[in-house]
């Protein structure tokens, strides 16, 4: 089976957030794979030890992406490509990072497409279903359980807290939620191989695009940090005391109750 | 005139309060639009439509068909599609929901069109929209396509009701086939109690409601408020709870009118979920835990002894 992951780095989640010239500091910040992608990477792993097949890695990013695909590498994928837009994109979206995957994979052989429901980062959710609309296969998101028996597909889908259970064939791309599995860490072995494994380099010109046909269809006009909260109230006194205050407050002067 | 589309979402025979949220965001967005209500489902939908014109909506497009009993991407993309070609619209309204984030990302591909996501406010002509976890904000315009955005749901309050108001119903026909992925089953879990998306008030537990059973004063908090029950990550990795309770980084992102953290540390990942919401309650025996420092109210002390006499008092109201 040919199971592609699509995989984004995110800043890791312990970061804080600065802003500087209108956009996100990243200078200095720690990356991580995204936590969804890594549920992804995961069950592509299990399905190929089931199934047989190869594990490919995707990602559109910098060269820095590298790192985070030898991560994926090392926790079992057999190889890895890099989409590097760093010299050819300057403000892409999610139709620009969708359109690059599916242009990259509509000449391959296919079975099954996995992708992180949602990136912490932008969090938009779009880029899975847009690349599965691109390449005309049907799609599942928020999965929880897959299990596969020739071309024939079942599948747990979170919905909103309710169990979907969906019946689906290959090819297919399906975008994983929390409680799909538990992500590996890599082992010092999974390190080393990792090293050797082959990660291929691409750029637009590679496939066949160029930057008008990947512009952005949305536009940051700014980005902002929440505004800073006051100090709470830390009430005092018996516990009595504090639940009547504390109801009282809620009622009068936060008008919540 | 511009006309958008308002898409209203059905649940058990019942509209969901973000098909409202979705007519007033339209207004918002061009206040000389017309808003067309949208209804896809499989039965009732020209009551549900009359629904949507009382909320504002000016007139209102449904498609009824039994295969829009369940939402499926590849029903529903036909539906929507019918719709939007029919009505050639300006701009499209959905919310962030299971179902407007399965749907939108495919609607928007399919008419070559931008798409911002989960929206909480309309500014102008622009939309903002929580980044990192509701650790930042960016501002957003589509520049090629239509004028398409999903809102995040308990974030633009509807407009009032009028019974008065009245307008067109059309009713498209659309043979919805081949279907791709069918829905074998759906297990119920989280429809007891309330949505926690769209909850105006949430009570949620951590580590430091230590069992199962020590969510059972949370739950009846929450019965006399009318509030929907969480978690942090804590909770739920220890078994306490289901992961569908989940409030933070991964897991839910909320933003109630009144979020009350019980035995809560207040971890960074858990803060990205909540810490928006508009009053924040911390109860907790630590009083260095972190939460305090984004609670407007807090209570040092033993959530065991706080939380019943917090029900008994809430129930005196």
């Amino acid at each position: 089976m040919n199971i592609y992951v699509l995989m984004k780095k995110t800043f890791d989640t312990e970061e804080k957030i600065q802003i500087s010239g209108g956009a996100i500091e990243e200078e200095g910040a720690e990356f991580i794979i995204n936590p969804y992608d890594e549920y992804a990477i995961e069950e592509a792993i299990n399905l190929r030890d089931e199934h047989g097949g190869e594990v490919t890695v995707v990602t559109v990013g910098d060269e820095d992406s590298e790192q985070q695909l030898r991560t994926a590498l090392a926790m079992g994928a057999d190889q890895a490509v890099l989409i590097n837009i760093e010299d050819d994109v300057e403000d892409g979206d999610q139709y620009t990072t969708s359109t690059i995957i599916s242009t990259y994979l509509k000449d391959k052989e296919v079975d099954l497409i996995l992708a992180g429901n949602v990136a912490i980062d932008q969090a938009s959710g779009q880029v899975g279903p847009r690349v599965a609309d691109q390449l005309d296969m049907p799609y599942v998101t928020t999965i929880t359980e897959i299990s596969i028996d020739g071309e024939e597909v079942n599948i747990v889908r979170d919905v909103e807290g309710d169990e979907e259970k969906v019946q689906t064939s290959l090819p297919l791309l399906v975008t994983c939620q929390q409680g799909l599995n538990e992500p590996r860490y890599p082992s010092l072995p999974g390190i080393m191989k990792a090293k050797k494994k082959p990660l291929e380099e691409l750029e637009l010109d590679d496939l066949d695009l160029d930057e008008d046909d990947v512009e952005a269809k949305t536009e940051t006009t700014d980005v902002f940090l929440p505004p800073e909260k006051e100090a709470g109230k830390v009430l005092e006194g018996e516990t009595d005391d504090q639940v009547k205050e504390l109801v009282s407050l809620l009622r009068s002067e936060a008008k919540v109750l | 005139m511009t006309t958008f589309l308002a898409f209203g979402e059905a649940r058990d025979g019942e509209l969901r309060i973000l098909s409202y949220e979705t007519i007033a965001a339209a207004k918002q967005i061009d206040e000389n639009a017309e808003v067309v209500g949208v209804v896809l489902a499989d039965q009732n939908t020209e009551s549900l439509a009359n629904e949507m014109i009382q909320y504002g909506a000016d007139r209102a497009v449904v498609v009824e068909h039994d295969n829009l009993k369940e939402y499926t991407s590849d029903a529903y993309t036909q539906a929507a599609m019918a719709v939007i070609e029919e009505e050639d619209p300006d701009g499209i309204v959905m919310g962030h929901t299971s179902a407007g984030k399965d749907l939108s990302p495919r609607l928007a591909n399919k008419l070559d069109s931008g798409l911002v996501s989960d929206i909480t406010n309309v500014d102008g002509g622009e939309f903002v929209r929580p980044i990192y976890s509701g650790k930042a904000f960016e501002k957003k315009t589509v520049k090629d396509g239509l004028t398409f955005v999903t809102i995040r749901p308990n974030n633009i309050p509807p407009l009032e009701k009028d019974e008065s108001r009245s307008g067109d119903v059309n009713a498209i026909e659309v043979d919805i086939k081949d279907l791709r992925t069918i829905i074998k089953d759906v297990v119920r879990k989280a429809s007891e109690g309330v949505d926690l998306s769209e909850a105006n008030i949430i009570v949620a537990g951590g580590r430091g409601v230590k069992s199962e059973e020590g969510f059972e004063p949370l739950y009846e908090l929450a019965d006399e408020l009318g509030a929907a029950v969480g978690a942090s990550r804590g909770a739920c990795d220890a078994g306490y709870c289901d992961y569908s309770l989940q409030i933070g980084q991964t897991g839910k992102v909320v933003t109630p009118d009144l979020y009350i953290a019980v035995g809560i540390s207040g971890a960074i990942q858990h803060l990205a979920g909540m810490s928006n919401s508009k009053v924040i309650v911390a109860i907790n025996k630590d009083p260095e835990a972190n939460i305090f420092n984004v609670a407007d109210y807090g209570i040092v002390g033993d959530l065991f002894d706080v939380i019943p006499k917090l029900t008994e008092e809430v129930k005196a109201l």
